[in-house]
């Protein structure tokens, strides 16, 4: 917009306007301080305090973190987490990547069909009872393949990636092909570098989405605990109040300790991300682009 | 060898298609020239079948009394019984009420929320701040689902930060927020506000900064203050974006998240906090009641389909905007 030249009124709105966007910003903020904070302080004066902690209440102590460390399900749940974002990424990355050189291949006739078959995908599905099923029959339920399997491809990759493959000028495959290329060449010499901004927004998607990932856990992992995820182990410890066991009889105060561990879970759960999310967050903006294209 | 391909004539039958008739010899050409092509589709192709369509033709069991034992093709078929069952029960108007209720309420205030920040943040004159405040805003998006409801258990239970906050206002005791029905609701969707709005408001922003700087130009000349400018200039530049989000909005208003819910509700108040999501859960995975959860489902994705194809015709008749 074009700025004039302040009169009042628009002098108290930018203030007005200002001042709510601060608030905002506290308001995104505050809980997450509170949360670091509170992993820090006694647990007994955290409990009584009823308010935001700003800084360490009492003497700052590292016993939550004690605790959780020996707490051998969230080493489980961060390395089977993990797996299943490294599996699943080279899973979808390859068979999005595959699936979007087929359908962009101009001499393939049935390629539009192709497309169409995957797409009406996102228009109607079956829903989460069929889908159990399926992946109970095919003998799925309680093994890795569960976690990763079932959300092995996304018709939406697919279409960001054809769309940016589409967008490479023609002549440079051809000349290529001229020059001797194979179609592996092609693959990996020339589409994968110049769509390589898209393939790392979806493989970004792909990371985030599994990171957060707990309720296919719930379904297809009915009694394999030792396949868990973090988030169904943090589900265990925030929602469900249980299944911290404390070996050390730190405290016959269990409920007491119970939230302090609460506090470092949350934190020891969502650091690794917050910390990545600076080096990130260009693709993020990238990725809403992207999607709003075909939005 | 690739090359010849390229230049090979094209064989007949190829370049005129002849419509259905020559499917099969068109496939046949297409499917020997292109074979590696073909190969490396299949898994993907088979992949889709198996977990797209075969759950389409799952949904079958909706109309069976479906036991895992015999299967889809051997269960007693029932007709349309499950349906009635669910139409009868006390379950469908609450369903549909809660549903409705959580999806218009963050309708109201889920959806306008980015754009007003978005316009907020287009106000701002300084560079450092605007990009402060929107990074700072995208943080919540961040959080894993589990991780929040953790936290808004740790904040809005008796005693919690926020919930000791609203004593301050509203006097009376501190209460566990997610205890009440009422409260469920506004603690949902403002956890979910809080959570979206300065992610969400990423894409109104590029909309704000598509639109051609010339037409404020113009818009001076022709005497119009910064109020006029919003409204003849601003609004209307956004307005292709707001339509088609609204549009997907529409679309998912049934599908609240009800994997949040799932984490944050308790027996005590499914009676304002049940929606069709966490119902099919319940009675399809935890009771086994499969065709009858199926059931639920396809009625819930039928008028899901419904809502959709409804709000991109509507706006295709009231604007220029619509998704297909």
């Amino acid at each position: 917009m074009i700025a004039g030249k302040d009169s009042f009124s628009r002098l108290l709105f930018r203030t007005v306007n200002a001042t709510l966007l601060i608030a905002l910003g506290v308001a995104c903020l505050l809980p997450l301080l509170h949360v670091i904070m509170a992993s820090f302080s006694e647990p007994a004066k955290t409990l009584a305090y009823g308010g935001f902690i700003l800084w360490p209440l009492g003497k700052p102590t590292l016993n939550g973190y004690k605790i959780l460390l020996q707490y051998k399900n969230v080493w489980s749940g961060y390395a089977n987490t993990l797996f299943y974002i490294v599996a699943q990424c080279l899973i979808t990355g390859t068979l999005v990547f595959v699936a979007s050189y087929v359908v962009t291949r101009k001499r393939l006739r049935y390629r539009n069909a192709m497309m169409a078959f995957m797409m009406f995908t996102m228009l109607f599905n079956g829903g989460m009872i069929p889908s159990y099923m399926v992946v109970r029959y095919l003998g799925l339920l309680d093994t890795y393949g569960a976690m990763l399997i079932p959300s092995a491809i996304g018709v939406f990759f697919i279409i960001i990636l054809k769309t940016a493959i589409q967008g490479i000028p023609e002549s440079l495959e051809e000349s290529a092909r001229i020059d001797g290329a194979s179609a592996f060449t092609i693959m990996f010499r020339i589409l994968l570098p110049l769509t390589k901004a898209t393939f790392a927004v979806i493989l970004l998607f792909v990371a985030v989405g599994k990171w957060n990932e707990w309720f296919s856990a719930l379904i297809y992992l009915p009694t394999a605990k030792d396949k868990y995820p973090l988030q169904m182990f943090m589900r265990e410890i925030l929602i469900r109040n249980n299944d911290i066991s404390n070996p050390n009889e730190v405290a016959n105060n269990m409920q007491t300790y119970k939230t302090l561990v609460k506090y470092c879970a949350i934190v020891a759960s969502t650091l690794p991300i917050l910390l990545i999310y600076p080096f990130v967050q260009k693709y993020f903006v990238q990725g809403v682009m992207i999607g709003s294209i075909k939005g | 060898m690739r090359m010849k391909t390229e230049k090979r004539p094209a064989p007949i039958g190829y370049a005129n298609a002849g419509g259905l008739r020559n499917l099969p010899r068109n496939l046949a050409v297409d499917l020997r020239r292109n074979a590696g092509l073909y190969l490396i589709m299949l898994p993907i192709l088979l992949w889709f079948l198996v977990f797209c369509y075969a759950p389409m033709f799952g949904l079958g069991m909706a109309f069976e009394r479906f036991t895992p034992g015999k299967g889809f093709f051997a269960s007693p078929w029932v007709g349309l019984q499950n349906f009635r069952n669910f139409f009868e029960s006390i379950y469908f108007l609450r369903l549909i009420r809660n549903t409705l209720v959580l999806g218009l309420l963050d309708l109201a205030i889920g959806f306008p929320a980015p754009i007003l920040l978005a316009l907020m943040l287009n106000e701002l004159r300084s560079k450092a701040f605007k990009r402060t405040v929107q990074t700072i805003s995208y943080l919540p998006y961040f959080i894993s689902t589990v991780i929040l409801c953790g936290l808004i258990v740790l904040f809005v239970q008796s005693g919690g930060a926020i919930s000791n906050l609203l004593v301050g206002f509203t006097g009376g005791k501190s209460v566990n927020l997610l205890g009440n029905g009422d409260s469920f609701r506004l603690v949902f969707v403002l956890s979910g506000v809080w959570q979206f709005v300065g992610y969400g408001s990423i894409i109104f922003m590029a909309a704000l900064s598509a639109i051609d700087h010339e037409q404020y130009e113009a818009a001076v000349i022709d005497g119009a203050g910064r109020w006029k400018q919003l409204l003849h200039v601003t609004l209307p530049g956004i307005m292709p974006t707001v339509i088609v989000l609204l549009i997907l909005k529409m679309s998912s208003l049934l599908s609240v998240a009800s994997d949040k819910i799932l984490l944050l509700y308790s027996p005590a108040i499914y009676e304002k906090a049940d929606v069709i999501g966490t119902y099919v859960y319940r009675v399809g995975i935890i009771n086994m009641d499969y065709g009858y959860s199926a059931a639920v489902g396809l009625f819930n994705s039928v008028v899901a389909t419904i809502l959709l194809l409804s709000s991109n015709a509507i706006s295709r008749r009231f604007s220029e905007s619509s998704l297909f």
